[in-house]
């Protein structure tokens, strides 16, 4: 190598093409790590599902496949209601502070205020993501500690957490929060539009 | 600074090589200062074995072996629904025929240079057998669109296995796994193309690099460098490959590149070349396209095989010419007597023989994608003749020429 | 050497070429369909003759109508009333309203699916075989097509393109259609009708590939930073080869 070679001229040039060269791999890598997002498809396989509950009764359930979740869709009766608003000392999370769920369902029923009887939960327990079963009865035999206090709710086989009607999980469960919402709008009074947001207006 | 690298790397250096890896293929690996154009091909091919493994580990996450659903999968899975899906596989379609358009063009520099001369047969060999293995890759992977192509072509080139005396029927059927091409040879091509050949590809290329790093890099005057060393025992001629030739070469990958881009963004169909019209048909084993060719890049072997005559009803002939028409290539160090190397100081004749040999290779690649006429396989019968004649008059005629004097050092033209 | 190559390489390919148009010479010709992906007006009427015609028995299976609102500018109310007749939901793909078993009873086959057919067929081949209708007895259809002669499709369009004859040309015996006329008016004009074939021409394009235009203005931008990426390598690699002699 001669000497006559300029090094800070060199250095800059190198310097230059690696700072383009490596700028142009980081838009190379743009299209592959995008590909990986959801596709057309499984948007199209994922957009919100309609949920009829014009026949839904008092005290019943009706299950709806939301991506791939179990959404519950649950209809509560007035004493259900009262009991939400009073037995609230052996909540974990009793304003769902700390839980997932839109803003207009956060309160005690965390529902609509207009459709407060309506519950629409995702079944997902948040401790391992197993579906919780409905345990409407007030004998329940997995209610445990909570013996008489149990008022209806949730139970989750795994691992035996429990929620109220309202999907609040009780303290000192496996499961640390309640029972996620998922975007949700009234189409008209009997149907329900899962997977998009609405207002509490 | 300088003290703690070497102390990490002398950390390393004891336990993997890596210094010793790096001096020896790059930063003292000592080429030819007077490589020119034709030069540039093999840098390009890896670059274009880069570019088709990665972007085929991505297609083949959203592609889907099975003839119910893969032509969905890729014209709309992968064209339309998955994210930037289109872009990977123009990336990939054009790839293909980037691949051996690079690979073509650095076996003519062999050819011209003598770069498969001794002691360089075995990288020459090597690299025929990376051409070969670039076929099936490319032949296995046309299938798996599933277009009305992919179905025809790999049923041409399959009934060719049939056309094999005795056995050729029960081959033919053992290569599809069925009476007809059907998801059995989907699954296979489709794991032969992304599993075993790519992995026999890379052996192949690592083969060919060690065997030329071994020898030393040929160059356009044909001139061993190693023969003058100064007084390190550094060839005179020669520079260390890192960092000039790969400056140089970043220079040649950006310049490919560019054309690479013009195909994927203005033209991924190439006229039909590169994705034939046809193709965008699903494949329908009951109505055969009206005019069946393969892709461009194996048209000058499809020619050579049409172009010789069934013999009693069997086109076994043809398939026989087709195959010696690669297997000569393997030869080819043994067919040329010319102790001289570069065509830069050969007869003038020869020169003229390797022009028509160029042509009449072209010519067989045009013929090879066009119906034939009588006119036409005229024409490829002569190019064929041409073709053979080449390489198999090579031990005759390559002793009648008279060179050029061959200079002692390397020439910068 | 170099020019041997080229000169030979020329004058055989001139040779080829010949040869070439004569084997070909024969067949109808196609006309230019000059459409335009990027005219957005042109493509939402295409994808209403489209929807309104075509649909009725072909499908477009590979086709979701919340990209072509997205790509079209349109509404999904403006898809769902316009272009949506069956009712499908706004991610689903346009299927035709014709079931596969109705199609395969009536017409004999079911009519191909139209997702890809501008890529495997042409924008010009499409666009003259949708004008090259023309009444024919002998068919059950009443039609034939200069460019595909005895297709089993109807002509959809007759009663807004009018009746069309074909003008034959006779070469050793075997008579030709060379050019179809119109002989009875139709309900459009005759410019009229033209627009909404190139439309619909248009609008098979863009679903034979709906990122075509973004994939050619993506590429300026690719080809500008190769550029610019080459005159930093380029004197990258001068600085290094100055001491090279």
């Amino acid at each position: 190598m001669s000497a006559d070679v300029n090094n800070s001229k060199r250095r800059l040039l190198v310097a230059a093409t690696s700072v383009v060269g490596a700028i142009g791999a980081g838009f190379v890598a743009v299209p592959f790590i995008k590909s990986w997002k959801p596709s057309a498809r499984a948007l199209a396989a994922g957009a919100p599902v309609l949920a009829d509950i014009s026949k839904l009764e008092e005290g019943q359930m009706i299950t709806v496949e939301w991506r791939g979740k179990p959404v519950y869709v649950l209809k509560r009766t007035d004493e259900n209601l009262k009991v939400l608003e009073s037995d609230t000392d052996m909540l974990a999370d009793v304003n769902s502070d700390a839980s997932k769920q839109p803003d207009y369902c956060k309160n005690s029923a965390r529902s609509y205020d207009k459709h407060a009887k309506i519950s629409v939960m995702e079944g997902v327990c948040t401790h391992l993501g197993c579906a919780p079963k409905y345990v409407p009865d007030l004998n329940n035999p997995f209610a445990g500690s909570l013996g008489a206090d149990w008022k209806g709710g949730f139970f989750c086989p795994c691992h035996g957490s429990l929620y109220d009607l309202s999907g609040r999980v009780y303290s000192s469960m496996p499961a640390p929060t309640n029972l996620p919402i998922p975007p949700y709008k009234y189409e008209s009074d009997t149907v329900i539009l899962i997977g998009q947001d609405g207002s509490n207006a | 600074m300088e003290q703690k690298s070497n102390g990490l790397m002398g950390w390393i250096d004891a336990r993997f090589p890596a210094t010793k890896l790096w001096e020896d293929h790059l930063s003292k690996y000592y080429a030819p200062k007077n490589f020119n154009f034709w030069y540039f091909f093999g840098s390009l091919a890896m670059m274009v074995l880069v570019i088709q493994i990665l972007s085929g580990v991505f297609l083949a996450m959203f592609y889907k072996p099975d003839t119910a659903m893969a032509f969905q999968s890729v014209e709309m899975g992968i064209m339309r629904d998955v994210e930037w899906g289109w872009l990977i596989r123009y990336f990939h379609s054009t790839g293909a025929s980037a691949f051996f358009i690079v690979v073509y063009l650095h076996m003519f520099r062999a050819l011209i240079y003598g770069s498969y001369k001794k002691p360089r047969e075995l990288i020459w060999i090597f690299g025929v057998l990376i051409f070969l293995a670039l076929m099936a890759e490319g032949f296995m992977g046309y299938l798996l669109p599933w277009g009305q192509m992919s179905f025809w072509g790999a049923q041409v080139i399959i009934n060719l296995v049939s056309a094999i005396p005795f056995v050729g029927e029960d081959l033919g059927i053992w290569v599809r796994g069925d009476f007809v091409i059907g998801d059995a040879t989907l699954n296979r091509f489709f794991s032969l193309h992304i599993v075993a050949i790519p992995l026999i590809l890379i052996g192949l290329i690592v083969a060919h690099i060690i065997a030329l790093h071994e020898v030393g890099s040929n160059n356009p005057d044909g001139v061993e460098i190693k023969k003058n060393k100064d007084e390190n025992g550094i060839p005179k001629d020669g520079i260390p490959f890192h960092p000039y030739y790969s400056v140089k070469d970043i220079v040649g990958v950006i310049v490919f590149l560019m054309f690479f881009s013009i195909v994927v963004f203005f033209a991924p169909e190439m006229f039909g070349y590169f994705l034939e019209h046809a193709n965008f048909e699903p494949a329908n084993p009951l109505k055969t396209p009206e005019h069946i060719a393969p892709v461009w890049y194996f048209t000058p072997y499809y020619s050579v095989l049409r172009a010789v005559p069934s013999i009693a009803g069997s086109a076994f002939p043809g398939v026989i010419a087709m195959g010696a028409a690669i297997v000569v290539l393997f030869f080819l160090p043994w067919l040329d007597r010319n102790p001289v190397k570069s065509i830069r100081y050969r007869a003038g004749w020869y020169k003229a023989l390797v022009a028509i040999f160029v042509v009449a290779f072209i010519i067989l690649g045009i013929l090879g994608t066009l119906a034939p006429t009588d006119g036409r396989t005229l024409l490829a019968q002569l190019c064929t003749a041409y073709y053979f004649g080449f390489f198999l008059l090579m031990p005759i005629y390559t002793k009648l020429e008279k060179n050029k004097p061959v200079p002692e050092r390397v020439t910068m033209k | 050497m170099k020019k041997t190559i080229l000169v030979l390489l020329l004058t055989t390919i001139a040779m080829l070429n010949t040869g070439l148009v004569m084997a070909s010479g024969g067949g109808y010709p196609k006309s230019p369909a000059n459409v335009d992906v990027d005219d957005m007006a042109s493509l939402q009427r295409g994808a209403k003759v489209f929807t309104d015609y075509c649909l009725s028995c072909h499908s477009a299976k590979f086709v979701r109508f919340n990209r072509v609102a997205t790509d079209l500018g349109m509404t999904e109310s403006e898809v769902m009333e316009n272009l949506n007749h069956l009712g499908g939901k706004f991610g689903s793909t346009m299927t035709a309203t014709m079931t596969e078993g109705y199609a395969k009873e009536s017409f004999g086959a079911v009519p191909p699916d139209l997702s890809l057919v501008a890529r495997s067929r042409g924008v010009d081949w499409l666009y003259t075989y949708l004008t090259g209708f023309y009444a024919d007895s002998a068919k059950t259809t009443g039609h034939n097509n200069a460019i595909f002669k005895d297709v089993g499709m109807p002509n959809v369009f007759w009663e807004q393109e009018g009746v069309k004859k074909a003008v034959y040309e006779e070469h050793d015996g075997v008579k030709t259609v060379v050019a179809v006329e119109v002989v009875e008016k139709g309900t459009m004009a005759p410019e009229e009708f033209d627009t909404m074939i190139r439309d619909l021409v248009a609008f098979l394009s863009y679903i034979g590939e709906p990122n075509q235009s973004y994939r050619k203005s993506l590429g300026i931008y690719v080809l500008v930073f190769l550029f610019v990426f080459f005159g930093f390598a380029y004197a990258m690699k001068k600085d290094y080869w100055k001491d090279v002699h």
